[in-house]
């Protein structure tokens, strides 16, 4: 893995409009350096499953190209299979057979056999703590078992690229931390490349070493977790209020909280306002009063570090809760905490 | 080719494996061709007095019938495994490994068609346990078996297509139970083609149930018209490979809608 080799996976100008004139790509870039993890960061619908579809040669796109461990996905999609390992959000594992039987149908299916088939079988039933359960029909196992053994199936051929879809989506939180731990001891695999997909922001925060954000079939920003947080100068200060602040409230506040010092950006969405300050605590006190002033009463002020919430409202122009409405607790914990 | 051949063996293995892990699911596929042979054969008994049947009990007569109405029955609920194996994710799974494409559909294929001449071998079996009589011997039962994978493999296929296209079990159920009892009964199932109404025989002239009845039931009696026999068959067999082809294209267009 040199820093001369080529992109794992490099997408240009994706475009992909479904019948009903829905489009799920609107000129999506993506570039994957090899050995990394990269996340692709965005809310349900916003373009990343289309993406990872026509990455795993599953879709073909309007227009566009995109190459996968150097092989194009449109003219060379049996060599882009050969070098893929697809953990989709369900990878649907033969429920009536057992853990083993699907490893070993999944590998057959790569074209391994015997000895080295039946090795790399029970080496993944280890790493994924399944050999207890690899002789029980897979109607039987829990949500995370499921989850393992579908990673494991990705893994069976030892691909180059892993495309990871949504992995703990709809996982209970001590199944997606196990989750978490087993990416972590991948994206350690010597040379694997992974593609994540999620709409947890922790998720993303926590495993990827680069992010994408997506809104509405493309890519609004990219970079590291901490180049991202620290684009946003100082400290978020996120104050809600009793009630919805009308249009002209909005103009009002805006005016009245923009002039007060060590205040940078003022944003108003609802009841929630968003203000990016130097010192957010010594900005508190200031604000509230500003907010007296201006006749508005809040319910609760905190201040935290940048968050990548933070970093999608200033760059997707609505908060992430809002483009998510399903959004699981705690994924979108501020990443610092309130100080 | 031959990675070809063994990717079909993988999946009409994991179809099998299904079918031989529920055997609740297997008995009670039986236990409707039970009854039919068992439960018809004794009401209408006597019928074969009228004439026209060509055997000597009404049982001889009513084997392939059912035979063939079990193909149908079993058969035509394929797309509800393949909507599923869709929604469950399967599907993709395999097709974003380098399994071939051809070998995803075949196995398919051939494990309804496997399954339709167990359970066809099965309700001979049942029948000669009955008292059945086949004087066309073993050579008579393998075409009745033939027609009757021929038949199932049609609209095995018809329901893949359909399930697919509509991607909704409902339809897939509502068409079903549409087609299963006219189909059955405008044919010659349970009566002599002489002494069904003159419309109702030309109609059933042209249903491909009666073309497997036909060619079953006279390959399997004491004087066979082979002629007739190789004439249904072949029909079938076009109309088998018709169906296929059509469910390869509606697999592609699913392909191109993902």
């Amino acid at each position: 893995m040199s820093a001369t080799r080529a992109p794992a996976v490099e997408a240009r100008q994706l475009v992909k409009t479904y019948p009903g004139d829905v489009t799920a790509l609107n000129g999506m870039d993506v570039t994957v350096e090899p050995g990394t993890v990269f996340g692709l960061l965005g809310p349900n619908g916003a373009g990343k499953s289309t993406t990872v579809k026509i990455l795993t040669t599953l879709a073909r796109p309007d227009s566009g190209s995109a190459t996968v461990a150097g092989h194009d996905v449109l003219r060379q999609p049996d060599r882009v299979r050969h070098a893929i390992g697809v953990v989709a959000q369900s990878s649907g594992a033969d429920p009536v057979a057992t853990g083993r039987e699907n490893l070993q149908l999944q590998g057959r299916l790569y074209g391994l056999r015997g000895a080295p088939l039946a090795r790399r079988v029970e080496e993944l039933l280890e790493r994924f703590g399944l050999t207890d359960a690899a002789s029980r029909p897979v109607k039987g196992y829990s949500g995370g078992m499921r989850r393992r053994l579908d990673v494991a199936l990705g893994l069976v051929h030892r691909p180059e690229v892993l495309f990871l879809d949504e992995p703990t989506t709809g996982l209970d939180p001590e199944a997606r931390t196990a989750m978490w731990d087993e990416i972590a001891r991948l994206a350690g695999d010597e040379g694997l490349t992974i593609l994540l997909t999620t709409h947890y922001l922790e998720e993303a925060d926590r495993l990827a070493e680069r992010i994408a954000i997506v809104d509405r079939g493309r890519i609004v920003v990219e970079g590291t977790p901490d180049a991202l947080k620290g684009e946003l100068r100082g400290d978020a200060v996120h104050v809600e209020l009793r009630e919805p602040a009308g249009e002209a409230g909005r103009t009002l506040l805006t005016g009245a909280l923009g002039v007060l010092s060590g205040v940078h950006e003022v944003l108003i969405d609802g009841r929630r306002i968003s203000v990016r300050a130097d010192d957010g605590a010594a900005a508190m006190p200031g604000l509230l009063a500003a907010l007296e002033r201006a006749g508005v009463t809040v319910a609760s002020a905190t201040v935290a570090r940048p968050s990548l919430d933070d970093v999608y409202l200033r760059h997707a122009g609505r908060r992430y809760a809002e483009a998510e409405a399903d959004s699981a607790a705690g994924a979108l914990t501020l990443a610092g905490g309130v100080r | 080719m031959s990675t070809a051949i063994s990717q079909t063996w993988y999946m009409t293995r994991r179809h099998l494996m299904v079918f031989a892990r529920q055997p609740a699911y297997a008995i009670i596929t039986l236990i409707q061709p039970v009854i039919w042979l068992f439960l018809f054969g004794s009401l209408f008994k006597k019928v074969v007095e009228l004439g026209g049947f060509g055997t000597t009990t009404y049982l001889d007569y009513l084997v392939p019938g059912v035979v063939v109405m079990s193909a149908l029955s079993s058969n035509m609920w394929a797309g509800m495994g393949t909507l599923e194996e869709m929604q469950r994710g399967t599907l993709n799974r395999f097709l974003t490994t380098p399994v071939s494409r051809a070998a995803l559909m075949n196995g398919n294929v051939v494990n309804n068609g496997l399954v339709t001449a167990l359970q066809s071998v099965i309700i001979v079996l049942l029948g000669l346990l009955g008292g059945a009589d086949y004087p066309g011997g073993v050579g008579g039962v393998a075409v009745l078996v033939l027609a009757s994978v021929l038949l199932g493999t049609v609209f095995g296929a018809l329901s893949n297509a359909l399930g697919m296209l509509v991607r909704e079990r409902e339809s897939i159920i509502g068409i079903n139970t549409f087609l299963l009892l006219p189909l059955t009964f405008l044919s010659s199932a349970f009566m002599a083609p002489s002494q069904m109404p003159s419309w109702m025989r030309h109609v059933a002239d042209f249903n491909p149930l009666d073309w497997a009845m036909v060619a079953g039931r006279s390959a399997m009696s004491a004087d066979t018209d082979w002629g007739a026999v190789g004439g249904r068959t072949a029909a079938l067999l076009v109309l088998a490979v018709a169906a296929v082809w059509l469910s390869i294209r509606t697999f592609r267009s699913y392909q191109r809608s993902v």
